[in-house]
This record gives C-alpha cells, sequence and structure tokens, in this order.
C-alpha cells in the first residue's frame, strides 16, 4: 500500500528514520516510570520534535478510543506514519525492548529473595500501594474530566458490574460501551 | 491435545483480552485477575498482587503484567507468547484505523465515540484498583497502605514509584514489629 502522494515529514520537516524511531521509543519506554503518557508527549513533542502539540493530542486520541493500550496504539500509528508497518515494528521494539529486561532483572532479583522476610514484608505492603495507585488514577482522571451526570452513572454501572459482581469483561463491554455511545448520540442532540 | 498447551492457552487468552481491551493495561486488571487467577491455575491471589506490584515498578507500558503473567507461565517462550498475544490484534486494528483516519475523522460519531468511552473507562480503572486490592490486602494494615497509596495518587503528582516504595517500607516496618 504506497501512499506516495505526501512523504511524511517530522514537525521540524526531516525525515523520520528506522533507528531515529527506534531510539526515541526506547527512550520513552525506559525513562517511562508508572506509565509512558506523560515522557512520550514530552519526547514526541518537546524534545525530539516529530509531531506538533495538535497531531500528537490526535493520535493519542485515537489510540485511546481504540482497543489495546493507547500507548501502544499511538506507537503503532506513528511508526506507521512515517516507517509504514515496519516502522510500527520497530517502534513498538524501541518501546518494549527496556521495559522487559528490566521486568525480568527485577522479578529474578526478587525471586531470590523472596523468602527473606524483609522481602516478603515489603512485597506485601508494595502490592497493597500499587493497588491504591490503581484507585487514586482512576479517582484523579474522575476529577479531570468534570463527567456529565449521565455519563458518570455510566461509569459507576461500569465500576459496579465489574469491581462488585464481577461480571466477564468483554459480555460487560459490548453491552455497556454501545449504550453510552448511544446516550452520548443522544445527549449531544438535544 | 493441543489444548493443553500453556502457550497456545496464553496466546488465546491475551489475544482475545487485546481486541476488546477498551482503556488499556490498567482498566482490564479485573479480568486479567479473573483469567489467571480464577479461570486458570496460573496465579495465586497472593502471586497476582506480587507481580501487580513488580509490573508497576518496572519502568515501560501497563500491560507488561501480562508479560508476566506468560513468564510465570511458561518462561521466557510464555513471556513472548503472552507478550505478542497482547500487543498484536489490536495494533492491526490501530494500524488500520490509524490510515483510515483521515477519510473518517469528519465524520459525526468520530468525536461521540470519543466523549462515550473515558466514562466506562474510568469504571473499568476504579473496579481494577478495587480486585487488585482484594487480592492484595488481608488486614487492616494492608487497607491502610492502599489508601494511603490512593491519596498520594488522587491528591499530589508525585511519581507512582513513591507511593509504592513507601508502601513496601511500612511493609517492611510492620513485618520487623511481627506484624505481618
Amino acid at each position: 500500500m504506497e501512499q506516495s502522494v505526501e512523504s511524511p515529514k517530522t514537525a521540524t520537516g526531516h525525515q523520520l528514520g528506522k533507528l531515529e524511531l527506534f531510539m526515541g521509543f526506547a527512550e520513552m519506554g525506559l525513562c517511562g516510570f508508572g506509565g509512558v503518557a506523560t515522557i512520550a508527549r514530552h519526547v514526541i513533542v518537546d524534545k525530539r520534535r516529530w509531531m506538533n502539540e495538535h497531531d500528537y493530542a490526535t493520535l493519542l486520541g485515537m489510540g485511546q478510543i481504540l482497543p489495546g493500550g493507547n500507548i501502544i496504539n499511538m506507537t503503532v500509528m506513528l511508526g506507521d506514519r512515517f516507517q509504514g508497518p515496519l516502522g510500527s515494528i520497530v517502534a513498538l521494539c524501541g518501546l518494549m525492548i527496556m521495559p522487559i529486561i528490566i521486568l525480568l532483572g527485577l522479578t529474578l532479583v526478587y525471586d531470590t529473595y523472596s523468602s527473606n522476610p524483609d522481602v516478603r514484608a515489603a512485597t506485601i505492603g508494595a502490592g497493597a500501594a500499587a493497588a491504591g495507585l490503581v484507585i487514586g488514577m482512576g479517582l484523579k482522571m474522575g476529577r479531570a474530566l468534570r463527567l456529565h451526570p449521565i455519563h458518570l452513572g455510566f461509569a459507576l454501572v461500569t465500576f459496579f458490574a465489574m469491581g462488585v459482581l464481577r461480571l466477564p469483561f468483554i459480555a460487560t463491554i459490548i453491552v455497556l460501551a454501545p449504550l453510552c455511545i448511544a446516550a452520548t448520540f443522544w445527549m449531544r442532540r438535544r | 491435545m493441543i489444548d493443553d498447551s500453556p502457550l497456545l492457552k496464553l496466546a488465546l487468552t491475551f489475544g482475545a483480552l487485546s481486541l476488546v481491551s477498551v482503556g488499556g493495561a490498567p482498566a482490564m486488571m479485573p479480568e486479567i485477575h479473573r483469567l489467571s487467577v480464577e479461570v486458570n491455575p496460573w496465579l495465586s491471589n497472593a502471586g497476582f498482587a506480587r507481580d501487580f506490584a513488580l509490573s508497576q515498578t518496572a519502568p515501560g507500558p501497563n500491560f507488561m503484567m501480562i508479560s508476566l503473567v506468560g513468564w510465570r507461565v511458561a518462561g521466557f517462550a510464555g513471556l513472548m507468547a503472552a507478550t505478542i498475544a497482547a500487543i498484536l490484534p489490536s495494533s492491526i486494528i490501530a494500524l488500520i484505523v490509524g490510515r483510515l483516519y483521515r477519510r473518517f475523522s469528519s465524520q459525526a460519531w468520530f468525536p461521540v465515540v470519543k466523549d462515550a468511552l473515558p466514562p466506562i473507562v474510568l469504571g473499568l480503572i476504579v473496579a481494577s484498583g478495587v480486585v487488585t486490592a482484594q487480592a492484595a490486602v488481608s488486614d487492616t494494615l494492608g487497607f491502610a497502605i492502599v489508601l494511603m497509596s490512593t491519596t498520594i495518587v488522587a491528591l499530589t503528582r508525585q511519581n507512582p514509584l513513591v507511593a509504592i516504595g513507601t508502601g513496601a517500607m511500612i511493609g517492611l516496618v510492620a513485618g520487623r514489629l511481627g506484624y505481618l
């Protein structure tokens, strides 16, 4: 699928090669403690100037509404835009390689010392804190979104279905997502 | 039988999840818990909490919890199978949609879908936290650590690692004092 109509250039007008793609995404993966979203914007928009703010926000927004992680989807689309499907693979490999090596290293070190009572106790504390981190992230997101009461209702129903009733994820999404889209459509028409 | 192959099981399980994973990994945690603790005998509750903490401590995309589940089930091959399965289906969709974007971005449904999904994702993420907390916590101290971490993340702009580090320290001290 050749799209030679426009050969995509970066915000500064240069051709973005595969090596630079790889290095840029490796940087994001390596520095992305607690999620990659913040560092990704910094690297792509501010530091390397691959895209301007608006184009990046659009790409990330699309990544958000598609299935899969928003950063993963953004990585795939950005790689494809500059270097085709191979660019997507190169960018994904760059993003993943260091985090996977670090995660495996951490796991192996942890497993070696897991019988130590201090390590065991610290792990229980870290596990509880990691769970709280996700709840806190959700609350922060909820505050920033300033949801319409109807949307808030959908958030609560989703929470109840998954967090309390523990219904299967796929069934929940297949029912709730179209309903919420329909409700949103109705809200906009009024 | 092929049904018994752990690699195939991992790939099918997380590949199917990838196709519907609205909101990415943080939103999927209840389902990852259900699939790897309840449906398949891959992890215990404590193991799930432990691996979730490990995956949150490492840098990189949030979904690496899935890579770690693969590692626990079948070593390096399991890690590769789970990781690729979790990425590939959704990435193919992203690739296609990214190319179609210019044709559809002006369509009326695009902003509607963009507005409609965040509430669902929000519900999923808070549910993720609660389910993960249930797996991680067995006493009042654990509950207090969850509250502490929730507060730090919700009310400050601290790096999330601060919350995890504080939790680990509290656990360590409590362990030394004989509370754990």
